[in-house]
């Protein structure tokens, strides 16, 4: 194999791996899931398998890849970044490297020890003390029992918790529980490190000492550390490079910096709809046309919607609906609740302006619908158009904004906050 | 530097070998199960003699005086208390092991281990108890003075075939919890069950005087049996082994011990998909 030293970590003398060979080698990796008949419901129930028993299985299962065709390579001390949307197949990437969940097609290759620090204290039990959950916990996080004893100090100390080893951590307050699982899983003695979306956590101090440790943790020891968050900036401040994962591919590999703004830049922001064919009906309005642009900045974003309709015979107004990823209607933009549009021998254009509440992060779609009063509907164009938000409308916000906090962030301020007396 | 392979099906291939790996984690798990269990309740480990042993006075009370069922010429509390503390660990083995995958579905969902290590650590916990609740074994022999003959020395033997009998239904019940969750309501009724299938309150004696040979056979087609007979043969020193039963019995019990080990392994790859 040939050698490109330049490219090459440097190798610390006593260094046990041969830093020519990747960490971490994927080739055309996939996971496919079957979503059932009711997509929500994983686990089944004895009694419906019983009554399905003697019926055919259901064939209406769809299939749907979290991830597909997938190879990268990553070289030993390398801290690798990888960020995308919510559903981009992130979380599929990692658990698949971590082997919670077996791939469907294609091979992972790792060189020396993985473990995970998928999220801060698990496996923690709150009846237990703190001294017996690190225990627990760096077994669990992969530690055996000599490493942990060799590294408890140090674990104590950068925790800070000296004086409440022996509380159960149920008495502990927020702060010192994620301190404490921190500190476990920082002292982790493995060759790569997957972290998922830990620094979400803790005071903004700690979050700095996080990152540091981090950090350190890829430069002195040469481990390879793979990183996923939706923190941008914490991801182009660790990283040494960068993956985007999108609908489950790899779209782009790179350097933090041009991936980072890659991804903010070219998340999709205009999108366009023609119609294949006209409707039979005559004397109907029918789109034609609609094209979307996504605008502004959060938390005030704009969509500006340019519609082209083929004229009928009586006087219509139109409806925008707005859609989330799972297809439940956010919101309706009705520029003007009675016909407003004359019919003309022509064609007609419209411009329409909203002005978006703040969303969350993530993909919308947009159907729009014209007619001459709530209950004639001339045209239904459904998903239309879609755009995605990349940013969440919390600016600072390092937690991923997912729907488990609603899709629409109200605008909130902080109107009065002193110290007072109750009594 | 070692080199793993992740492929689809691959991991059948070095599962025994992960298995040893991870030991140490299961002694974590099971340590940390039993620290808990004993730390959570005010009474702690009273509980886990109370139950048997409310068990043992009321079937004797039952059984023995009301019902004037014979145990082998040993008073009734003796050979009661004999098959209740096997019966008991089965049956919280049984119960423990399956709610331990979805009682850990943290784990299950964020880390890899054999999940086999779950189950086998509640197995373990169950077995905890079982050696407290030798003390009122003790204590009802010592009370009606059923002295020990040297059967007992075999009693670790029975008490390993108590371990392979629950360990086969636990991983069963407990790969069936996780694909099917209205499978815990099944459980509790199993159990409750089970005390009367069993010979807990009567002896298989008894059966075999009322019903004959194949009584005793058709009653053996349960693998707790060969657990219990082995217990009273051992303690209660009064009886003979009746070889076909037991080896029905316990041949049972490793069978459901393969069909076990065979469909957790089978369903084991999906469960951090489904739970």
């Amino acid at each position: 194999m040939a050698r490109v030293w330049d490219s090459q970590p440097i190798a610390f003398p006593g260094d046990t791996f041969d830093m020519s060979l990747p960490a971490i080698q994927i080739t055309s990796l996939g996971k496919r899931y079957q979503l059932g008949a009711g997509a929500t419901e994983r686990y089944k129930t004895l009694r419906e398998s019983l009554a399905n028993w003697w019926r055919t299985p259901d064939r209406s299962e769809r299939e749907f890849w979290a991830l597909r065709d997938l190879s990268f390579s990553v070289q030993p001390g390398e801290v690798l970044g990888i960020i995308g949307q919510n559903g981009a197949g992130k979380s599929t990437l990692l658990k698949l490297i971590s082997r919670i969940t077996e791939p469907t097609e294609g091979r992972i290759s790792l060189r020396g020890r993985v473990a995970s620090l998928l999220e801060v204290g698990t496996g923690f039990h709150p009846e237990l003390t703190g001294r017996e959950n690190i225990y627990f916990n760096g077994s669990v996080l992969g530690m055996t029992r000599a490493e942990i004893r060799s590294k408890f100090a140090e674990i104590v100390e950068f925790a800070g918790v000296e004086q409440f080893l022996d509380l159960p951590v149920k008495r502990y307050s927020s702060g010192m529980y994620v301190r404490l699982a921190f500190a476990v899983a920082a002292h982790l003695q493995s060759e790569v490190l997957i972290v998922d979306e830990v620094l979400a956590v803790g005071d903004a101090e700690f979050q700095k000492r996080c990152v540091g440790r981090l950090r350190s943790v890829a430069n002195e020891s040469g481990r390879t550390v793979l990183f996923v968050s939706h923190n941008l900036a914490v991801v182009q401040a660790m990283c040494s490079r960068v993956l985007l994962l999108s609908g489950g591919r790899l779209a782009q590999d790179g350097s933090p910096s041009e991936v980072i703004s890659h991804y903010v830049r070219g998340a999709s922001s205009e999108s366009r709809w023609t119609r294949g064919e006209l409707p039979r009906v005559e004397d109907s309005w029918a789109f034609e046309l609609i094209e979307l642009q996504l605008g502004g900045e959060q938390p005030r974003m704009t969509l500006r919607l340019q519609v082209e309709l083929r004229c009928g015979g009586s006087d219509v107004f139109i409806a925008f609906d707005i859609l989330d990823a799972a297809g439940v209607p956010l919101m309706q933009a009705l520029p003007k609740a009675t016909p407003f549009l004359k019919p003309t021998p022509l064609r007609c254009r419209v411009v329409i302006g909203v002005e978006l509440p703040p969303l969350i992060p993530g993909a919308y779609a947009v159907d729009a619908w014209v007619g001459s009063d709530f209950s004639r509907t001339h045209d239904h164009v459904r998903n239309a158009v879609a755009f995605e938000i990349t940013e969440s409308p919390t600016t600072g916000r390092s937690v991923a904004h997912t729907s488990d906090h609603g899709s629409i962030v109200p605008v909130s301020e902080v109107i009065e906050c002193h110290p007072c007396d109750l009594t | 530097m070692q080199e793993l392979i992740i492929e689809a099906g691959k991991s059948e291939a070095h599962y025994w070998r992960d298995l040893w790996r991870y030991r140490e984690l299961f002694g974590f798990l099971a340590w940390r199960d039993i620290l808990v269990r004993y730390k959570q309740t005010v009474i702690g480990v009273a509980w886990a003699v109370i139950r048997p042993l409310l068990t043992i006075f009321i079937g004797a009370g039952i059984f023995g005086t009301l019902a004037g069922l014979k145990y082998d010429g040993v008073p009734a509390v003796v050979s009661i208390c004999a098959a209740t503390l096997p019966w008991y660990f089965f049956s919280s083995a049984l119960s423990e092991s399956a709610g331990s995958l979805v009682g850990n579905a943290n784990l299950i969902s964020k880390i890899y281990f054999p999940r086999m290590i779950l189950p086998a650590s509640a197995v373990v916990v169950a077995f905890v108890d079982f050696a407290i609740t030798m003390v009122i074994l003790a204590g009802v022999m010592a009370w009606h003075q059923v002295w020990p003959t040297w059967r007992l020395l075999a009693l670790p033997l029975f008490t390993l075939l108590a371990f392979v009998t629950a360990m086969g239904p636990g991983l069963l019940f407990t790969a069936l919890n996780v694909k099917y969750r209205d499978f815990r309501y099944i459980i509790p009724f199993v159990v409750q069950f089970g005390q009367f299938v069993s010979p807990v309150f009567y002896t298989t004696t008894e059966v075999q005087e009322k019903f004959g040979d194949w009584g005793r056979i058709i009653v053996a087609i349960n693998p707790i049996v060969a657990v219990i007979d082995g217990f009273r043969w051992a303690i209660c020193g009064t009886t003979e082994m009746h070889w076909p039963s037991f080896a029905l019995s316990g041949a049972f019990s490793l069978v459901l011990l393969g069909v076990g080990v065979w469909y957790f392994r089978r369903t084991e790859k999906t469960f951090a998909d489904v739970i």
